[in-house]
């Protein structure tokens, strides 16, 4: 899958980012970009979970993006999580599973 | 530590994390009115993304009371405390909490009068004071009237919602409970919906000989056939919805004899009626110049700005969204756009690019839910707004048990996770 392989290349530029920037500011104190605000709707404060909705933060990345993929390609069991991810770019998945991944 | 030390401390810190523009003029200041899902997401948005702004709330009621869930205290599932949540959150993130009611806005001198007496000066204000009741819309539906057949449409003290639900536990069995619908556009378009099926729910078990009465002025709803669906698999024989086409508009009230009059002149005598009646922005928003003969207020739609007022931006219930429903979810994310483009410009930045988002669940039983997502997109000149093509959509329909449980387990999860962000 075309998306998911560049899903994770960028996940991989995204983390030699993260690795030069860790010593400058604790992961913690990084706020979630506008496209993850939405997730925080459901998936609890900071992405932490909330009840039955798994939480984001601190999951493995390439985890995250093959779940998404799957979503969007309605290739996984979905309540509504296939209709969601059909309506954001890569980039904003992308954008979103970097702030998520890197959470503690 | 003495003055002149945490002075050098903070001007240290402001150099780390404080532009130009703002370490030159002091710190900006943001300024929020309305407490709700848009004023406290942006509250606490603003706090938390950009903690050089100086945010103030100014918000009338000590406590917020939700108007989510609402419907789960009618039907006996939830507690008034359960949906209640106070300020204390926000004020721990640094946030002003004004106890006061805004009284008007004047966007040229950029100042807020409030009705304590106190006047606010801002550089960029939010507001999101939700909606107000068009009293007199329906004939003899006043302020008085919804004191016998409320409305519990804003939620306030939870005056309201008690009301009616004290009304729905002392009606007896056999009685009909009559329901007043409005046209579009109006606050939370599946709510009069699920109000219809947790009354049902609570009726069932407790007054099974009853009725329901629900007198529409639309032809067709949100999520309408996974209601009625619902409503025939839970409820069968139970709810009677009129729409439009057959006589279902109301247009008088007459609340001391218990009587929704429609447009052709039926009068139906019911033992509870629950008016929802015509809505517009708040007063707020009116009283300062900013709605249009809709009774809304046009916005940018990147900004939120109001077309009347530059540096005002108005979210929430309040404005003109294009396609987007008024709901709590499009509340909070819309005032996170509002704040980030406030702090963008107040910074001579360009405004961020973000889509806007929404999921709308609704319980038809206490373990049956069911969604609406959108994921909406402004364009680059700020005028429309457009749903993603291709995404989003309702719960499917057929006999699914399982996504049905999920899905009103879900919702809880929904409302624990987004009252914690607005409030936590
Ligand atoms: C029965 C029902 C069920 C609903 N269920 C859902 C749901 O499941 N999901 C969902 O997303 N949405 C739901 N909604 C919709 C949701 O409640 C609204 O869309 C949301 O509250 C809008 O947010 P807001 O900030 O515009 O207004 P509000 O949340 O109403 O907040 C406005 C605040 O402004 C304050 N205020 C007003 N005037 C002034 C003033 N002059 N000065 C200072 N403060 C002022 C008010 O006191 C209030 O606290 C439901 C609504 C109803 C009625």
């Amino acid at each position: 899958m075309g998306w998911q392989r560049a899903i994770r290349g960028g996940g991989l530029a995204g983390a030699a980012v993260l690795a030069a920037l860790a010593g400058a500011a604790p992961a913690r104190s990084q706020p979630a970009p506008l496209v993850a605000q939405g997730c925080l709707g459901c998936h609890g404060p900071g992405g932490a979970g909330s009840g039955s909705v798994p939480g984001l933060a601190g999951r493995d990345r390439a985890e995250l993006a093959a779940a998404m993929a799957a979503f969007r390609a309605n290739e996984r069991p979905a309540t509504i999580m296939n209709r969601i991810a059909r309506g954001y770019t890569e980039a904003e998945t992308a954008a979103a599973l970097d702030h998520f991944a890197r959470r503690p | 530590m003495t003055a002149l030390r945490r002075r050098a401390l903070l001007s240290a810190a402001a150099a780390l994390s404080v532009p130009a523009l703002a370490r030159a003029q002091g710190a900006a200041r943001l300024l929020v009115i309305g407490g709700g899902f848009g004023g406290a997401s942006a509250a606490g948005f603003a706090r938390r993304n950009h903690p050089w702004l100086d945010v103030a709330l100014v918000e009338p009621q000590p406590r917020f009371v939700t108007c989510p869930y609402a419907n789960l205290v009618l039907a006996g599932e939830r507690r008034m405390e359960e949906i209640t949540h106070g300020y204390d959150g926000l004020r721990a993130r640094g946030v002003r909490v004004i106890q006061d009611r805004a009284e008007e806005i004047d966007p040229v001198a950029r100042r807020v009068r409030l009705r304590g007496g106190e006047t606010l000066s801002y550089d960029r204000l939010i507001l999101s004071p939700g909606i107000a009741i068009r009293f007199g819309a329906l004939e003899g539906y006043d302020e008085a009237a919804s004191r016998v057949m409320p409305h519990a449409w804003i939620a306030g003290d939870g005056a309201q919602t008690r009301l009616l639900r004290r009304q729905l536990e002392a009606m007896p069995d056999g009685g009909v409970v009559g329901l007043a619908i409005p046209a579009n556009p109006f606050r939370c378009p599946p709510g009069p919906y699920e109000r219809i099926s947790l009354i049902a729910h609570y009726l069932k078990r407790h007054k099974p000989r009853s009725k329901i009465l629900a007198l529409d002025a639309k032809d067709a709803f949100s999520k309408q056939a996974l209601f009625q669906d619902g409503w025939n698999a839970l409820y069968p024989g139970m709810i009677e919805w009129v729409p439009l086409a057959d006589d279902g508009r109301v247009v008088r009230v007459d609340a001391r004899e218990g009587v929704l009059e429609t447009e052709f002149g039926t009068r139906h005598r019911v033992d509870v009626g629950n008016v929802i009646p015509p809505q517009s922005a708040a007063r707020i928003a009116v009283a300062s110049g900013l709605t249009d003969a809709t009774g809304w207020v046009p916005v940018d739609t990147r900004t939120f700005e109001a077309r009347a007022a530059p540096g005002v931006h108005v979210v929430g219930d309040a404005n003109i969204p294009g396609p987007m429903p008024k709901s709590g979810f499009v509340a909070s994310s819309t005032a996170k756009q509002a704040v980030a483009s406030a702090a963008a410009l107040l910074r001579g930045e360009a405004v961020p690019e973000a889509p806007y988002f929404n999921t709308c669940y609704s319980h038809v039983g206490a373990d049956y839910g069911i969604s609406v997502v959108n994921v909406f997109r402004p364009n680059a000149e700020g005028t429309a707004i457009a749903e993603v093509p291709n995404s989003g959509g309702v719960s499917p329909r057929g006999d699914l048990p399982e996504q049905r449980r999920l899905e009103a387990r879900y919702a809880d999860d929904w409302y624990a996770s987004i009252t914690a962000d607005l409030f936590g």
